[in-house]
């Protein structure tokens, strides 16, 4: 028998190009504000979970172990989880895990990255997750993968540049109001449109930008959580999946492995409408398209129908179903696991009605967050109650 | 709630180059990988020119880029099979940035190519073409290097070109 999880704190820093702490005082920080957000100190904490993106950003190898002391988790049972950027989902994912399972009652799940050490830019650090015989030959960087996915989606369903620029435009404005935003901004669809062009149809203000970051989650049983909060907000489903690592063999136009994550994490939370059921949703949103892509994977639409939700303001943080409030990777920032772990930690906020001025105005009950990566294969999900 | 200030420490990187204390390293690390069964078949037939591809009886896919195991079927493949070295453009993109992200004056066109005969696309270049030109859908064909400059690698074709 399954028990209830709850989280109950959350911390973070702000996102940043460049951050002066190093990734082991980011991590502390955030995990302080985590613990401090609820009432609670270290030695209430029996287990904790560290997610961080490849050791490559850090130059440090092994970064779990170099991190421990940062997360908290000197002398406890501690691990590492890594899932590419599907990270910071997953890393609540095992949180949920080592409480549902009875194992624990109390565990921090952290996140950091700090992908500003890596140079002449983090960039080059992702090429090594291409296939090393048959493609790295060709000189691959990852925009490439993220462009063709992108037009390959464009193509399929007749989408526009103009409509996924929106995304951008709406991540980036809400933003303004995230106080660990790094990239809030008030642009328009034609400043997306005459960006640099880094790899068509990708230009420069489609993507996230890299950063330096750290979040720290607090999750606790349900008899933990009663004692500690009046508000606690409850983990009612968890889903997770990974499509094959030969990605040339998938058609990319839509995240089947998304989909599947999801129905998993519905299906456990009793959800059987979700564009219904679902009050707040933050997909992953690393670059503007993706969060499209996403919202599809995640049956909030129907195929090919995300950028027409986006067009009519139905995700507007006033909209019927808001979508990415917190301004998401695009404009709060994407230091990688710590950015899909700020996304879990804006749905506790707005469930919570602590969000400020980022709050949502339909009053939610229910939310979704979502973390996608590894080779464009992974679909992490978590769905929040009140 | 979340304090209106948070913590952290953003540097410029005048700040960072010039102000405070950091460490440089580069690493150099250097590997020298084994093609593998199914991957060291298919380098040999591109040396001599030809596309192979392994076959899953079950499921019935031809498979490029090949493996000795259908991972749907989780069986070993049955058979290998030459495919043509034509297709269909999947999708592509125009790209202006090199691996570390710094601007190149000649775009590479990264695309998927949908192999004749397979089931499966591979990731390779486009050539010879107009970037305004090229379509998804589009059918292409692949360039070989000369025989004998080919040396069994995914770079034996040099690109693939519109058919």
């Amino acid at each position: 028998m399954l028990r209830r999880v709850a989280i109950i704190g959350a911390g973070m820093t702000k996102f940043m190009r460049r951050a002066k702490e190093t990734p082991k005082e980011l991590t502390f920080l955030a995990t302080r504000m985590a613990l401090d957000q609820a009432g609670i100190e270290i030695s209430d904490i029996e287990a904790v979970t560290l997610g961080t993106a490849p050791d490559s950003f850090d130059g440090v190898h092994m970064n779990g172990e170099y991190l421990i002391d940062g997360a908290g988790g000197t002398n406890k049972p501690y691990i590492r989880v890594f899932v590419g950027g599907g990270t910071g989902v997953f890393s609540v994912i095992h949180g949920w895990k080592l409480v549902s399972s009875g194992a624990f009652d109390s565990v921090l799940v952290v996140c950091e990255e700090k992908m500003s050490s890596c140079y002449p830019h983090p960039q080059a650090a992702f090429y090594t997750i291409f296939d090393n015989i048959l493609e790295r030959p060709l000189g691959p960087n990852l925009v490439w993968i993220f462009a063709l996915e992108m037009h390959r989606y464009m193509k399929k369903h007749g989408i526009k540049k103009e409509q996924i620029a929106l995304v951008s435009v709406k991540n980036k404005r809400n933003a303004l109001d995230h106080p660990a935003a790094g990239w809030g901004a008030k642009i328009t669809v034609e400043d997306v449109l005459n960006s640099e062009v880094l790899a068509w149809p990708v230009q420069l203000l489609d993507i996230s930008p890299p950063s330096d970051g750290a979040v720290a989650l607090v999750l606790a049983s349900e008899e933990m959580a009663k004692r500690l909060t009046d508000d606690p907000v409850w983990i009612d489903g968890i889903g997770y999946c990974l499509d094959t690592a030969y990605w040339t063999n998938r058609d990319l136009y839509y995240p089947k492995y998304v989909e599947y994550a999801a129905r998993m994490a519905y299906r456990m939370a009793g959800i059987r409408n979700p564009p219904k059921e679902i009050d707040v949703a933050e997909p992953y949103d690393p670059f503007d398209y993706k969060e499209l892509h996403h919202m599809e994977g995640l049956l909030l639409c129907k195929k090919g129908e995300a950028p027409k939700l986006v067009e009519e303001g139905v995700t507007e943080r006033d909209g019927d179903l808001p979508v990415t409030p917190s301004g998401g990777l695009l404009g709060v920032g994407n230091p990688i696991a710590a950015a899909g772990l700020m996304k879990v930690a804006e749905i506790f906020f707005q469930l919570r009605g602590e969000a400020g001025k980022r709050q949502v105005k339909n009053d939610p009950v229910t939310g979704v967050a979502q973390a996608w990566g590894d080779l464009m294969q992974i679909g992490t999900v978590v769905v929040l109650r009140r | 709630m979340l304090p209106e200030k948070l913590p952290g420490t953003k540097l410029s990187s005048k700040e960072l180059y010039e102000e405070v204390i950091s460490v440089w390293h580069e690493p150099k690390l250097e590997y020298r990988w084994s093609a593998g069964i199914a991957i060291g078949k298919f380098l040999s037939g591109l040396k001599e020119g030809k596309i192979l591809a392994s076959k899953c009886d079950n499921c019935g896919r031809v498979l490029v880029p090949p493996r000795i195991f259908c991972e749907w079927c989780f069986r070993r493949t049955d058979e290998w099979v030459e495919v043509k070295d034509t297709g269909r453009v999947n999708t592509f993109s125009v790209c202006y940035i090199d691996v570390a992200a710094r601007r190149v004056k000649e775009p590479q066109i990264p695309a998927v190519i949908e192999i004749d005969g397979s089931n499966g696309g591979i990731l390779h270049l486009l050539g010879e073409v107009d970037p305004k030109e090229i379509e998804i859908g589009m059918r292409v064909k692949a360039v070989w290097k000369p025989k004998e400059e080919r040396i069994g690698a995914i770079t034996d074709i040099k690109y693939f070109k519109p058919l």
